[in-house]
């Protein structure tokens, strides 16, 4: 393998099942990781990883609240993230969802060894109204200057509005419910077309995509596995599309338009439930896959690209790009760098080649898509 | 010593060779012959040259050899002397006789010259005598040939100023040929001399009575009843009174399709209420006095309609087409004016209206016919079908022997290949109902004692008797339909003859058509069972149902299609250059679905146990457990299940390999044991020292990477155990990732414990190899006191006693 090409691992100290990539951030290759821990002082770490020198540089944050269950950032602020944790508090287990702001000298270009000069990092709001038990996921909606989130937990999703220092609850959505249990909820996302009219969410077997200007279903794909879906993202770059994934091993592309049968699907590489799926959001035909078989998959899917083949190509070279194949939908290729449960995978917001995977172990690997895949791409 | 030379012998040589000469000229000798036997030293030869004889010898020879010689050569010419004078005598006597026998010859003629004179005067005398009478009776003999032209015109006119009375006479006794005959050998006779009064009196009358005639024998002609043979007659009179011979023809035809019609018609009615009766076939009985089947129907059409055609064939051809040329004939030979193109014209149209007619009323025959056996595409009484074919066959043969050059058999054929290939699609549809029939029955069978007496019967169920019944009522129906098919080539049927069954229909329609494609239907059918991406999988087919497919399959593999496939090249006689598709790429096929199958049976029933490990660890509270006393429920009841499906795939496949393993339990309490200390030491080390954290997860690493990786939802293998390490893997993994999603007390971590204890005391009989089990189970616990809020481990004595107590 090239050396460039060469995977870079980082091993946290203690368990971990959340990252995010700083999703504001469009110079620096960074994740923000957090630690789940329930008898030691978990943390956030912030990696960078330094492309040139093939270097990964990294800050530890101590993270007081509890283990952390999700984590993710702000699309607008390099600095604000947040994060949904747990804790245990006089035999119960209490959860609760905070914003956080990196130190300020953490976001510029000069990145200190931090190790030397312990930062934290500051609380800068809660979630929290009477009307919310307990938040397990938060979202950043990701359009410029705005300033909603939505977060999910116990049946029901909670639109706030952040803007002033305590953030204040928006809306309430419940959610289906099922014998009068509500149903676990495993991932949601904003629909980033449209200026972010939709939220959809991952719960038992079925997706539901919600307006949020008003309280209807905007779709809904029933059975959209047969077992729970884990997790979903919408294509950044063609609208109407979206992959999710799920314990029956499979990855599925839908188009929302269509809800009774997946566009295609991805049934082979994977041998257990599958945590993550995402789209690269550059280059979306590229797409990531991770699972409890402790692989991560990157897939090309050409065929659902918003990128049709050939519009690059300039007149001139229509002799050599008649040679050329259009390409084809298949694996890329598994990397098998982790030895335990894969939970987490995030393409970095600001370079369309790299990304970071998590596994339960605390191992964090960086990973480049292949010189060839990425070339074939560009030319 | 030398015989002298004189002149006289000189000259008599010279005179005696002229002599010879002549006598060779006389007998021809040939020249030539002598010639290359010329030799002039040779002293019998023609050219012997004395002078030359005698210098040879005196130079040759010694003194008393020529003193021989000479002895010799005398000798030799006294005894040629005597000869020839013996010769003389002879010879002489013979002359004598003859000069006696000229002189009485000579005395003998002088005789008869005065006879001969005498002759010569008695002849003239007769010569004057006849000259004599023949004057005399000139005058008579022309007086007599008048008389007797006078006479025979005289016959004919009376026999004309009779003729419209015979005529009568002939209508009124209905002998028309004479008739027909009298009027024609006047007909010419009157015409000429129509200008005179009486004769065209005669002649209307004729013409009058004739017409009788005509219209009488039209009659006969159009008459249904009248028999072949008198339409004959009648064709062929009215054939020689002039009768335009293409109208005749039509109304000939016109007549004829009457009939036929009406044959046509009665089937055509059969075939209504046969089509009302197929249609509702239930209430057949109430009108099935009037259906038939097809057997009988075509035997009706071929007795009815096609006998009758081929009679009017028949007729038509000794009516028109040989009557045409007979009346040609013998209008020739009259010396009528009737050339032989034009009657050989007629008699072309004449074949051509015949060929016109039976062309299209065979074409609603066939319609018929098609329609009717459309009817039986469906029909079980496959022997019926072939023996009606059959019969039509025959029945189309016999009538195209008698049209010489006619496309019916094409037409005939065609209808024969298009049923027989309606009913090879009959048979593959029958077949794949047939298989849904039994795939709903395998259903039927595995769910009813379930519902009827719950959990303890499917155990029961003897599922290998299932597959082996499946699998031979499969065979049987197959069997069945290729001897049903077989039918149609059966050596007395007449059309197996044709080209389409030498080659299309064994290898293209039977082989390709029926069996190959039963195969792929099977496969693909069952592949649709397990398809990953049809959501509705699991609801649809039980597990138990793709397990026993899968063996089904498996067999269909290892041995049945093989044996299908072998069966049918065989009765059809298809040869290895014509088979399509070969065994080994079907079996392949099939072995792939059992595959399939398989899989999909471990993965659905390793899901349904999953769903009551993650129900059992989502839906509990695991910090404010109380301290545990057994071992949970839902613990026995996964036990229960995984020995449950070890009983039925244990009766469908064999046993498998295992990993050498440890045959006591004590050993495995032990490594037990080992582990959970060893956990436990690290749950302290993890309390009172977080630094060695790292080396915590080192650890767990070293571990694993000593340790094989677990494919969970991984190929299998058919056999017992690869079945159940694939189900228990499944439902290990699922409790490992259900219990990092949980927060754990101290109790709960015990009760885990307890509940992992049991797992692994009951579960790693199933698989194939231990350590599988091990590991996961490691692995739980060892999340299990991450997850703890409070990490202490039971005593393993007091686990054991509660797993045993459970």
């Amino acid at each position: 393998m090239d050396i460039e090409d060469a995977p870079l691992i980082y091993g946290l100290e203690l368990q971990a099942r959340c990252l995010c990539p700083q999703a504001a951030e469009t110079n620096y290759t960074r994740f923000l990781v957090a630690t789940q821990s329930l008898r030691q002082e978990n943390q956030v770490h912030l990696i960078t990883f330094d492309d040139e020198n093939n270097q990964l540089e990294k800050t530890i944050f101590p993270h007081t609240s509890g283990e952390v269950w999700h984590i993710s950032s702000s699309c607008n602020d390099v600095s604000l993230f947040s994060t949904c944790f747990n804790h245990i508090a006089g035999g119960d287990i209490r959860s609760g969802c905070k914003l956080w702001r990196l130190p300020a000298d953490q976001c510029n270009e000069t990145v200190t060894d931090s190790l030397n000069q312990p930062n934290s990092i500051s609380e800068i709001g809660e979630l929290k109204s009477d009307e919310v038990r307990s938040v397990s996921h938060v979202l950043w909606k990701p359009i410029e200057d705005d300033s909603q989130v939505m977060s999910l937990g116990s049946g029901q999703m909670h639109l706030w509005d952040i803007m002033k220092a305590e953030p204040r609850l928006i809306r309430v959505f419940k959610l289906p419910e099922k014998k009068g249990h509500p149903c676990p909820v495993t991932n949601g996302k904003w629909n980033p077309h449209h200026g972010a009219k939709q939220f959809a969410v991952a719960t038992n077997q079925h997706i539901i995509g919600w307006d949020v200007r008003g309280d209807a279903e905007a779709f809904r794909i029933e059975n959209a596995h047969g077992q729970l879906v884990r997790d979903l993202d919408f294509n950044p770059n063609k609208q109407y599309y979206l992959v999710s994934c799920g314990d029956d091993c499979l990855v599925k592309f839908w188009d929302v338009r269509e809800p009774t049968a997946p566009v295609s699907v991805i049934s082979d590489e994977h041998s257990h439930w599958v945590w993550s799926a995402r789209f690269n959001p550059f280059h979306d035909q590229l797409v990531l896959s991770c699972g409890s078989d402790s692989r991560v998959v990157l897939f090309n899917k050409a065929s659902l690209s918003s990128e049709p083949f050939g519009h690059l190509m300039d007149e001139d070279e229509d002799d050599l790009g008649s040679e050329k194949e259009p390409p084809k939908d298949g694996l890329i290729e598994i990397y098998e760098e982790h030895e335990d449960s894969v939970y987490a995978v995030e393409w970095s917001s600001a370079d369309p080649w790299s990304f970071a995977s998590l596994s339960y172990d605390g191992r964090v690997v960086i990973n480049k898509v292949p010189k060839k895949v990425k070339f074939d791409i560009l030319l | 010593m030398t015989t002298p030379k004189t002149e006289m012998d000189v000259v008599g040589n010279n005179s005696r060779q002229s002599h010879k000469n002549m006598l060779k000229m006389y007998y021809a000798t040939d020249l030539p012959q002598d010639q290359s036997n010329f030799n002039p030293l040779d002293i019998d030869s023609p050219t012997f040259q004395a002078d030359r004889y005698l210098k040879k010898l005196k130079q040759e020879k010694s003194l008393a050899e020529l003193m021989e010689a000479e002895n010799d050569m005398a000798k030799q010419i006294r005894t040629l002397d005597s000869d020839m004078q013996t010769l003389v005598y002879e010879n002489y006597n013979k002359f004598i006789s003859a000069t006696d026998t000229i002189r009485t010859m000579k005395r003998d003629f002088r005789e008869m010259e005065k006879e001969m004179v005498k002759l010569t005067s008695n002849m003239a005398a007769i010569t004057h005598l006849n000259s004599q009478i023949s004057s005399t009776m000139q005058g008579n003999r022309q007086q007599i040939n008048k008389l007797v032209g006078v006479h025979s015109v005289l016959k004919k006119l009376q026999f004309l100023f009779e003729l419209p009375s015979r005529l009568k006479k002939c209508l009124a006794t209905k002998s028309y040929a004479a008739g027909v005959s009298y009027y024609l050998r006047t007909k010419t006779v009157l015409q000429h001399y129509q200008h005179m009064e009486s004769f065209s009196g005669i002649e209307q009358d004729c013409s009058k009575i004739v017409a009788e005639i005509i219209t009488e024998l039209k009659k006969t002609f159009y008459d249904k009843d009248s028999s072949a043979q008198q339409l004959a007659d009648c064709v062929g009179l009215l054939l020689r009174l002039g009768e335009p011979a293409d109208l005749l023809c039509e109304d000939y035809l016109e007549h004829a399709k009457h009939k036929l019609d009406e044959d046509l018609q009665e089937l055509e009615s059969y075939l209504k209420v046969d089509k009302a009766t197929v249609d509702k076939s239930a209430n057949a009985s109430s009108d099935g006095g009037l259906y038939i089947d097809v057997l009988e129907f075509i035997d009706r059409g071929s007795n009815g309609f096609l006998s009758n055609l081929s009679l009017t064939i028949t007729a038509y051809e000794n009516l028109f087409i040989k009557q045409i040329e007979i009346t040609a004939i013998s209008s020739a030979m009259v010396g009528q004016m009737t050339p032989l193109f034009i009657s050989e014209e007629v008699s072309k149209v004449a074949s051509m209206k015949l060929a016109k007619f039976v062309e299209d009323l065979l074409q609603v025959y066939f319609t018929l016919v098609e329609n009717r056996l459309v009817l039986e595409k469906r029909s079980r009484d496959n022997a019926l079908v072939v023996r009606a074919l059959d019969r039509f066959y025959r029945r189309l043969q016999a009538t195209s022997n008698i049209l010489a050059d006619s496309d019916i058999m094409v037409h005939g054929e065609g209808i024969i290949v298009r049923m027989i290939k309606a009913r090879c699609e009959h048979y593959r549809f029958a077949l794949k109902d047939f298989f849904t029939d039994c795939l709903t029955d395998i259903r039927h069978t595995i769910s009813a004692p379930n519902t009827v007496s719950g959990k303890s019967s499917p155990a029961s169920l003897n599922l290998l008797d299932l597959v082996n019944s499946t699998a031979s009522a499969l065979l049987n129906q197959v069997k069945s339909v290729l001897a049903d098919v077989q039918l149609f080539t059966v050596r007395d049927i007449n059309f197996a003859s044709l080209p389409y069954f030498r080659k299309e229909f064994p290898c293209e329609d039977v082989r390709e058509g029926i069996i190959v494609h039963f195969v792929h239907y099977i496969s693909e059918t069952l592949r649709s069972f397990c398809d990953v991406s049809s959501a509705a999988r699991l609801v649809a087919s039980p597990p138990t149902v793709l397990l026993l497919l899968s063996k089904l399959c498996r067999d269909f593999e290892q041995s049945t299609i093989a044996y299908l496939l072998t069966l049918t090249d065989e009765q059809f006689l298809i040869s290895s250059k014509d088979r399509t598709t070969d065994i080994t790429s079907l079996t392949a096929e099939i072995g792939e679905t059992a595959q399939k199958l398989l899989e999909g049976y471990v993965q659905s029933s390793g899901v349904s146990v999953s769903r009551m490990i993650r129900t059992s660890i989502e839906a509990r509270d695991w910090l404010k457990c109380v301290e545990p006393r057994q071992v949970r429920a839902v613990m026995r009841r996964v036990v229960e299940e995984i020995t449950q499906t070890d009983q039925q795939v244990g009766s469908l496949y064999e046993e498998g390999t295992r990993k050498a393993r440890s045959s006591d339990s004590s050993k495995r309490t032990q490594t037990y044991q080992t582990s959970v200390s060893r956990q436990r030491e690290r749950g302290h080390w993890g309390v009172y020292a977080p630094s060695s954290n790292m080396d915590n997860s080192l650890l767990s690493n070293i571990q694993k990477l000593f340790s094989e990786r677990v494919d969970v939802f991984g190929p299998v293998e058919f056999s017992r155990t690869s079945v159940l390490t694939g189900v228990i893997k499944i439902s290990l993994k699922t409790l490992l990732e259900c219990v990092r999603m949980k927060t754990f007390g101290k109790f709960g971590l015990q009760q885990l414990q307890v509940d992992c204890q049991y797992l692994q005391l009951y579960l790693w009989r199933f698989v194939s190899d231990e350590n599988i089990v091990h590991t996961i189970i490691d692995e739980v616990i060892s999340s299990c006191l991450h997850r703890c809020i409070e990490p202490a481990a039971m005593e393993p004595s007091v686990i054991d006693v509660i797993c045993e107590r459970g």
